[in-house]
């Protein structure tokens, strides 16, 4: 694997020279929400790599957007036209942060299990991750609670360290390796005071995360508080809005629904959300989560019990997004550490 | 099998034969349908138990049980409440019209460890569909079972699934067959009262026996008590559970008790494997 440098100033350039065998993805900043976006002439501005901690939204649309056609028909004609996108098309995301990074490392065990999900995989497959380190975290990170970190490259493709007028970049994958070749005409040479300066800004990365949650016991602790009234202590002020899943990166959840204009019609599938009421709602009425309490609770026990039992890591990669968008102040880790000091009566 | 490439793509299949199972508002239809495309059925197969996704192109698609047995060739069988958007869009159809299916899906009844066992079957209502199958391939199997033993109850004899296919298990010598209505009525012959009750009054035994109970929840939540009363152990106990489903391959959440997704790791669960799981019973 190899590593270079590129002046900051020309990351227009950069990104141009990408652009001609990449569809290039980039955070763009638009009415103040950072969202990644495709880089258009006449779209929005590219946002400033020192301006954004973490984008608004997390790039996991990219993947799975948020809304997406499965398949086309013509109503009584037969026949079903899949929109499967193609894997060896060749999307570059540039600028992704290492915390939404892993979220695709957790979501693919999920699109894979039993019926792999062409429509993840494939766009996962064409897709190279250009991540960039962070270099001053948000308040309201703790990732490092969760196995990542600040610059931590173990789920990017390249990894990209911002050093004042310099940006330094290092390939992980040979994926990586494949799309920096073919810009290498706008990359130099790195030197190892350029490898230094990075180790530098990762020591001093990981010491500005402010919070943390130690993990340990948790998934085995939540089960017992099923029936516990600890919930209700942030289901209560809840507004049910789903901030917290539509933004998270490794909320994963959809419906499908069938749209049709007079004969023409498709199959898509949509974020969906388990703070919703008809998410759960039977046709007869029933609703196994009714309140907010339920769906409060399978939000934070999915992440934290349900899919580490299911696939052995956690569903949280510690981007602090939930905690940070939440109109009424409900902090997962508020919860986690309050479920930890819980204590369960012994059923009997 | 489902496309392998795409579990999201479902087959067109035709409807053959279809007829109400009872009256009213929430009627039950049951549809017998083929595949438009017959070389489906070169690599299609499926389990007593198994489900499939059953719509409507520009409607969408619902999960409901396969409710004829592996052992019935040629078609498939569902019989469906009108409930909801999707059931009532399926209702409107009729013999020649097709409807699309997507299965088969979920895990089934493990039929084959059960040779050689006396099997019990406890239904309510709707509930019967999910057992229908288990039935009938007792029956197709016969030799490898010991007593089949069906109990079969709804709220009034109208509302009783598969009638003709009922006075068969009836005059069988080879199947034991006990009905029930909640509430007494002209003309009726068998039990009065609720299925729980109908399960204490004949009071099967648990000797080498297998129970598997489908019906509404409460229902299942007072069979359930009543087997362990007769000294039932909760791993010979088996019912399947039902949620709100979208994927049916255990992607788009919902259909989650705990860390159990029903469409995938369900819908048929021993009762050893829920009974400390509270959000089964929600």
């Amino acid at each position: 694997m190899a590593d270079y440098v590129f002046q900051k100033e020309k990351i227009e350039e950069l990104l141009g020279g990408m652009a001609k065998n990449y569809e290039v993805h980039a955070p763009l900043l638009n009415a103040g929400i950072v969202r990644f976006g495709k880089v258009e002439e006449g779209g929005p501005a590219l946002a400033k790599l020192d301006d954004y901690s973490n984008s608004s939204v997390p790039p996991k649309e990219l993947l799975f957007p948020q809304t997406e056609t499965l398949f086309r028909y013509r109503l009584g004609t037969g026949g079903i036209e899949p929109k499967v996108p193609d894997a060896g098309a060749k999307v570059a995301v540039f600028g992704i942060r290492p915390c939404d990074a892993q979220a695709f490392a957790i979501v693919d065990k999920l699109f894979g299990w039993d019926y792999p999900d062409p429509y993840f995989q494939n766009r996962r497959k064409s897709t190279v991750l250009i991540g960039l380190a962070c270099s001053s975290p948000c308040s309201t990170c703790f990732c490092t609670s969760l196995g990542g970190g600040p610059t931590n490259d173990e789920y990017l493709d390249v990894a990209m360290y911002d050093l004042g007028n310099e940006i330094y970049l290092k390939t992980v994958t040979e994926k990586g390796d494949e799309l920096c070749k073919s810009i290498s005409d706008l990359l130099e040479e790195a030197s190892p005071s350029h490898l230094e300066a990075c180790q530098n800004q990762s020591k001093e990365a990981a010491s500005k995360i402010r919070r943390s949650i130690d993990t340990n016991g948790i998934p085995e602790k939540l089960p017992a508080l099923y029936d516990n009234p600890f919930w209700e202590q942030f289901s209560d002020r809840c507004l049910g809005c789903g901030i917290c899943t539509y933004l998270c990166p490794t909320c994963h959840c959809f419906d499908i629904q069938d749209e049709v204009e007079v004969f023409d019609g498709r199959r898509a599938r949509m974020w969906d959300t388990c703070m919703f009421e008809e998410y759960t709602r039977h046709a007869s009425g029933h609703n196994p989560r009714p309140t907010r309490k339920e769906r409060t609770r399978n939000r934070v026990s999915h992440k934290y019990s349900y899919f580490p039992t299911n696939f052995g890591v956690i569903a949280c990669v510690g981007c602090g997004r939930c905690i940070k968008y939440c109109p009424v102040n409900i902090d997962i880790i508020d919860i986690l550490e309050k479920s930890i000091a819980v204590e369960v009566k012994e059923a009997g | 099998m489902m496309d392998e490439s795409n579990p999201y793509l479902p087959y067109e299949v035709e409807i053959k034969e279809t007829w109400y199972e009872t009256p009213g508002e929430r009627a039950i239809k049951t549809f017998k349908v083929d595949f438009v495309d017959s070389s489906v059925w070169d690599t299609w197969s499926h389990k007593p138990g198994q489900c499939a996704m059953v719509g409507r192109l520009g409607v969408g698609e619902s999960m409901f049980c396969i409710s004829s047995s592996p052992t019935e060739e040629g078609y498939l069988r569902f019989s469906v409440m009108k409930m909801g958007k999707v059931t009532r869009a399926l209702h409107q159809l009729e013999v020649g019209d097709t409807m699309t299916v997507r299965g088969p899906l979920g895990n089934w009844f493990p039929v084959n460890e059960w040779e050689g066992k006396r099997i019990v079957t406890i239904g309510g209502g709707i509930g019967q569909a999910p057992l229908r199958p288990v039935i009938n391939y007792v029956r197709a199997n016969r030799a490898k079972y010991e007593d089949l033993t069906v109990l079969y109850g709804s709220r009034t004899s109208a509302d009783l699934c598969f009638q003709e296919e009922l006075e068969c298990l009836i005059s069988e010598e080879e199947t034991t067959c006990h009905l029930s209505v909640d509430v007494e009525e002209e003309s009726w012959e068998h039990y009065v009262g609720f299925v729980p009750n109908l399960l204490m009054d004949v009071s099967p035994s648990p000797e080498n026996a297998i129970a598997v109970t489908c019906g509404p929840p409460v229902m299942i939540k007072f069979v359930t008590q009543n087997l362990v009363k007769l000294g039932f152990e909760p791993e010979q106990i088996y019912t399947t559970l039902e949620n709100r489903m979208k994927c049916g391959i255990g992607k788009c959440g919902r259909c989650n008790v705990g860390h159990l997704y029903v469409c995938k790791h369900g819908p048929v669960f021993s009762y050893a494997q829920i009974k400390d799981i509270p959000e089964a019973f929600a």
